[in-house]
């Protein structure tokens, strides 16, 4: 295949910068195996199985990738994390339970390009020196579970899975195990349970940090799907290049999934840091839907905390310090955690002046009582209760009272969890109501007051006797 | 200028270090602590409270139900070549972290700063408390755990005092059986799985678990199961709420009215300790004790409702004496009289006396004294041999056969046995004492031989049908009615203390003894209290040289070598080596 084009309607922007999603919705493009290597497919993994497994590691190292499921840490440091003396064996995990609302990037790659994904996973295992590595799909993605298990076997049938992989002496095998759809599984130590046939709890760190204890207690290794194909296109630039990519320190290309109020809302591929909020709402995106202005964002999946449009941030220390407007914002990993949010998984969902942040709110609300695993008491009996909370005011029986209530109860949760699900649950409720405490104070009312039964009959008898005396 | 060498002083990390140790302040009290201990260990030896549900020394530790939380502060990390610095009392100053942590499954380290006190801990211990109540039933007024609740102590001590819940509690099932002798309350349970951990690791037979997800989790029992472990009880006295009560107990008494006897179980060589819990003159639930050496903090669930017996119809409450074929009641002084009368119709070698690896040391002591005052060389107990159950129930069914055989000298206390019964047989015993037990049960006498006697002897809690043939029957008192002491299998000798007076006109074993010894020799009675005969003991016989019942720890105290090993313990043992558990 020589010249790229894309499905009509499909093709990337022109700020775009296309390596994982390069065949997304490519012409004439499917997801065999001989399609993928008529297109340089398993070159790298050529290449990757002559060199060291500790170069892989340090070109990784160098490339700065840094992991896209979420929290941003940086991959070949993760690797290195594997004990030194280690006699146990080392497992890859391909986390792909992409299950952060406003996310969508990963079932692209599963559906559409997965031999990238499974070259990227070869490598990898590869160089953290793992002869067996999985595959979590969750729930949702039935047909991708179908595609992966074919392309695994076309890849067995090419002598790029199993014993003596191109000849030389590493054997590996992928396993694609399926969830059973719970958002806790993308958690990578309640993967691990999950995986292990438990309920999915996610475990304490320390002393499990799946890198020295994590599968059946040994040494594990989890990655993101979109962190697993970078390694095969950091093989393919080398590290340099790849690292030339973006911006410093949040080096290479990332896709934003931009879902929500926007004309063009999609997938797009772009060089982290290298585009601002601002150009990729109004320009890539297309602008506010006709007649509508931006409200507010949620950056990096629903667990991230809201932005304003019309906030404005200080960013950097002592002398680098500067104010910038919500549209200045850089989108990479270090810019929106200066802007007291996070990147994290890439979903940008975009609220505009239609939408009522109670409910917004509510709906965050309702999904993460949902998928609570009840592991922890405060995430498990937190969670619901500030549904019913938020339920309240979406139905405008709650108290002006309820919305500090709701935010005590954020707090209570917060950093008080085994896994940062307390955070996920409660940073949307701390920012929605730090920053629209007078949209949620306006739903409520006074008159609905939160009485004991004792209280309610002193009331209704001081309203009688009041009456009777007006008489 | 020459070179003063200043004596090298040592900081207190080296000091530590040289013994294994680390300096950990709590508190803002410094104290030296075993390197790896975990920090809700190391508070309680600095005699600080970490509040906590789901943490249990003896289980796995999975950190869920978050009440330990505490602040912990570490030395700042150092710049590549900075130099640490110490204050005067020779530590790094530390920088507390914002996030609190566990302190259920994090260790200790050196120089680390721990808070139980201060704003932020108590802000999450009210946090907690306040989520673990707002969908709680409170249904205290009815609870069995009532009294005995860490919820209620917590709330007390960490929670916020009033209530902002305004919406709908959530439901779950109440009144589930999950087991013969285990009720299940959904409702009341706060997720710690100390229940499953328990089933899990320590009774092998993993049958309970979590289903449903956030605040609808559940506890339950696997599709199909049933929580029939002999060991299932013992998670009754792990939840810590009133999630998990007892059939037996349920709804019988408030906690607060039972007093509280430590004591043994009788029940196996093993001797697992045990605290009675009795109000009045009846004993309402037996619970284990812990005791690292002998049964952790378990007991086995047969020997904990063992205790029923005490009140069965059963009981003998009367001395009583057969005349012309009916037993009537009869005083303890004229049965004495019977008795020396009719054994002195006898040769020594006419008369036998079979007791019971049951009894006390000091029981067994007199007992023994009582066949030398006969001049009678057969004296023998039971056996009592089954299979052990590879956890705390031992293979010797008898709970003292350790201190017969070093009471009565013999390594084979149970080796006249099979002689006696040949020669009752043969009509050349003609009179037997037997005590504490029912010849037709596993001694193996048939009613027929027993009525070959001239004249019997059945001293025995019990109505049984040695005694239905006795021409004297001599009511003892149970395990809970006495003291007395017994050398379990491992040589370990425990206490066995009263809690509640014997039933009727029941005796206490050795009084009655004495007496009978008293009588037969025509001595003064002269042991007014069972301390006299612990001290002839320790007077007689060797290992129990210099014994007191002072000394005898709530724990016991070894005082023989036996090599026998409790499956349980060399477990646990095991896990705490691979620092499962703490222990």
């Amino acid at each position: 295949m020589s010249k790229i084009t894309y499905l009509s309607g499909k093709e990337p922007h022109a700020r775009e910068h296309r390596l994982i999603f390069k065949n997304i919705d490519r012409q004439g493009w499917d997801p065999t195996i001989e399609t993928y290597m008529s297109d340089g497919g398993y070159d790298q993994l050529k290449k990757a199985i002559k060199m060291q497994p500790k170069e892989i590691t340090d070109e990784v190292k160098k490339s700065g990738l840094r992991g896209r499921g979420g929290a941003g840490f940086p991959t070949g440091v993760k690797w290195g994390f594997i004990p030194p003396n280690n006699t146990k064996p080392v497992y890859l995990i391909c986390n792909c339970d992409e299950s952060e609302p406003g996310t969508f990037k990963d079932r692209y790659i599963v559906h559409q390009d997965p031999h990238q994904l499974i070259e990227g996973m070869i490598i990898s295992a590869f160089a953290v020196g793992a002869h067996t590595a999985y595959i979590y799909m969750r729930e949702e993605f039935p047909e991708a579970a179908l595609i992966v298990e074919k392309a695994i076997e076309e890849a067995r049938a090419k002598g790029f899975i199993g014993k003596n992989i191109l000849g030389t002496d590493f054997d590996l095998e992928i396993w694609v195990h399926r969830g059973a759809a719970a958002y806790i599984c993308g958690e990578e130590t309640g993967l691990i349970e999950s995986l292990e046939g438990k309920r999915p709890y996610p475990r304490i760190k320390p002393p499990y940090f799946p890198a020295a204890l994590g599968l059946y207690m040994a040494p594990t290794i989890v990655n993101n799907v979109e962190s697993l194909c970078h390694v095969k296109h950091i093989m393919e630039m080398g590290s340099e290049a790849y690292a030339k990519l973006g911006v410093d320190r949040n080096t290479g290309t990332r896709i934003l999934c931009v879902s929500g109020d926007v004309k063009n809302p999609g997938y797009y591929e772009v060089e982290v840091g290298k585009i601002t909020m601002g150009e990729l709402l109004n320009e890539v995106c297309g602008g506010p839907k006709e007649g509508r202005s931006f409200k507010a964002v949620i950056p990096g999946g629903s667990s991230s905390k809201i932005l304003r449009c019309d906030e404005r941030f200080t960013i950097g220390r002592g002398d680098d310090a500067k104010e910038i407007g919500f549209y200045d914002i850089q989108m990479d990993f270090d810019t929106l955690a200066a802007c007291g949010s996070m990147a994290g998984s890439g979903g940008v969902i975009v609220l505009d002046d239609s939408r009522k942040i109670s409910w917004v709110l509510n709906n965050i609300n309702h999904f993460y009582a949902h998928e609570s695993c009840g592991q922890c008491t405060p995430c498990r009996e937190g969670s619901t209760w500030m549904k019913k909370i938020s339920d309240r005011i979406v139905g405008g029986t709650a108290n002006p009272e309820d919305i500090n209530t709701l935010e005590e109860v954020a707090y209570q949760i917060d950093g008080k969890t085994i896994c940062a699900f307390g955070e996920a649950s409660s940073w949307p409720v701390e920012a929605i109501i730090a920053k629209f405490r007078d949209e949620l104070t306006a739903e409520t009312s006074e008159k609905n007051k939160h009485l004991s039964k004792e209280q309610l009959q002193r009331e209704m008898f001081l309203e009688q006797t009041n009456s009777a005396k007006t008489l | 200028m020459p070179d003063t060498a200043q004596p090298e002083t040592k900081l207190p990390k080296d000091l530590a270090a040289e013994q294994g140790l680390v300096n950990v302040q709590i508190d803002d009290h410094w104290i030296q602590v075993p390197r790896g201990t975990r920090i809700i260990e190391a508070c309680k030896l600095a005699e600080q409270e970490v509040p906590h549900y789901c943490y249990h020394p003896k289980l796995s530790s999975p950190g869920n139900c978050r009440m330990c939380l505490v602040q912990m502060g570490m030395p700042p990390r150092l710049a590549p070549g900075q130099e640490p610095s110490f204050n005067d009392q020779g530590y790094q100053e530390i920088g507390w972290m914002p996030r609190p942590v566990i302190a259920c499954a994090n260790t200790v380290a050196e120089n680390m700063g721990i808070r139980t006190k201060g704003e932020l801990v108590e802000t999450c211990r009210e946090g907690v408390m306040e989520f673990l109540l707002i969908n709680h039933p409170l249904d205290c007024p009815i609870c069995d755990q009532a009294g005995e609740c860490s919820l209620q102590e917590y709330s007390v001590e960490h929670g916020k005092g009033k209530s902002r819940f305004f919406e709908d509690k959530i439901k779950k099932p109440k009144n589930v059986d999950i087991g013969p002798r285990i009720n299940l309350d959904d409702e009341r349970c706060i997720m710690c799985s100390r229940c499953i951990r328990f089933m899990e690791e320590v009774a092998d037979e993993p049958v309970l678990g979590f289903i449903d997800r956030g605040t609808h989790t559940k506890l339950t029992c696997h599709p199909g199961r049933k929580v029939e472990s002999n060991y299932g009880m013992n998670i009754i006295d792990l939840c810590p709420v009133g999630a998990l009560t007892s059939k037996d107990f349920r709804f019988q008494m408030r906690v607060w009215f039972l007093k509280e006897t430590k004591s043994i179980d009788t029940n196996c060589g093993t001797g697992c300790n045990t605290v009675l819990w009795s109000r009045g003159n009846e004993i309402f639930r037996v619970t284990p004790r812990q005791n690292d050496d002998v049964n952790s903090t378990w007991m086995p669930d047969s020997h904990r409702l063992a205790f029923k017996e005490i009140h069965s119809d059963k009981r003998l409450t009367q001395v009583l004496e057969k005349t012309e074929g009916v037993h009537l009641e009869t005083e303890w002084s004229n049965a004495q009289s019977v008795i020396k009368k009719a054994l002195a119709a006898f040769q020594p070698d006419e008369i036998a006396i079979i007791g019971s690896a049951r009894l006390t040391n000091e029981e067994l002591y007199l007992l023994n004294s009582l066949a030398k005052n006969l001049e009678s060389s057969q004296i023998s107990l039971v056996p009592r041999f089954k299979k052990s159950d590879e956890k705390l129930i031992s293979e010797d069914r008898n709970p003292n056969t350790t201190g017969a055989q070093l009471i009565l000298n013999t390594e084979k206390p149970f080796e006249h046995l099979e002689e006696i019964h040949k020669q009752v047989r043969s009509g050349k015993i003609k009179a037997l004492i037997v005590w504490g037990e029912d010849l037709t049960e596993e001694a193996g006498f048939t009613e027929e031989n027993l009525n070959q006697l001239d004249f019997l002897v059945a001293a025995n809690t019990h109505a049984n049908p040695t005694a239905k043939v006795a021409n004297i029957v001599i009511p003892t008192a149970s395990f809970a009615e006495k003291r007395g002491s017994m050398v379990n299998v491992t040589g370990r000798l425990q206490r066995l203390n009263q809690a509640i007076i014997p039933s009727g006109k029941a005796m206490d074993d050795w009084e009655a003894l004495r007496d009978l010894n008293a009588t037969l020799t025509e001595e003064k009675v002269s042991s007014y209290m069972i301390e006299d005969i612990l001290k002839q003991i320790s007077n007689e016989v060797e290992a129990f040289k210099g014994i007191t019942y002072s000394k005898i720890s709530d724990t016991g105290m070894v005082i023989h070598e036996t090599g026998v090993k409790i499956p349980l313990i060399e477990k646990e043992k095991e896990r705490i080596e691979n620092r499962e558990i703490v222990g």
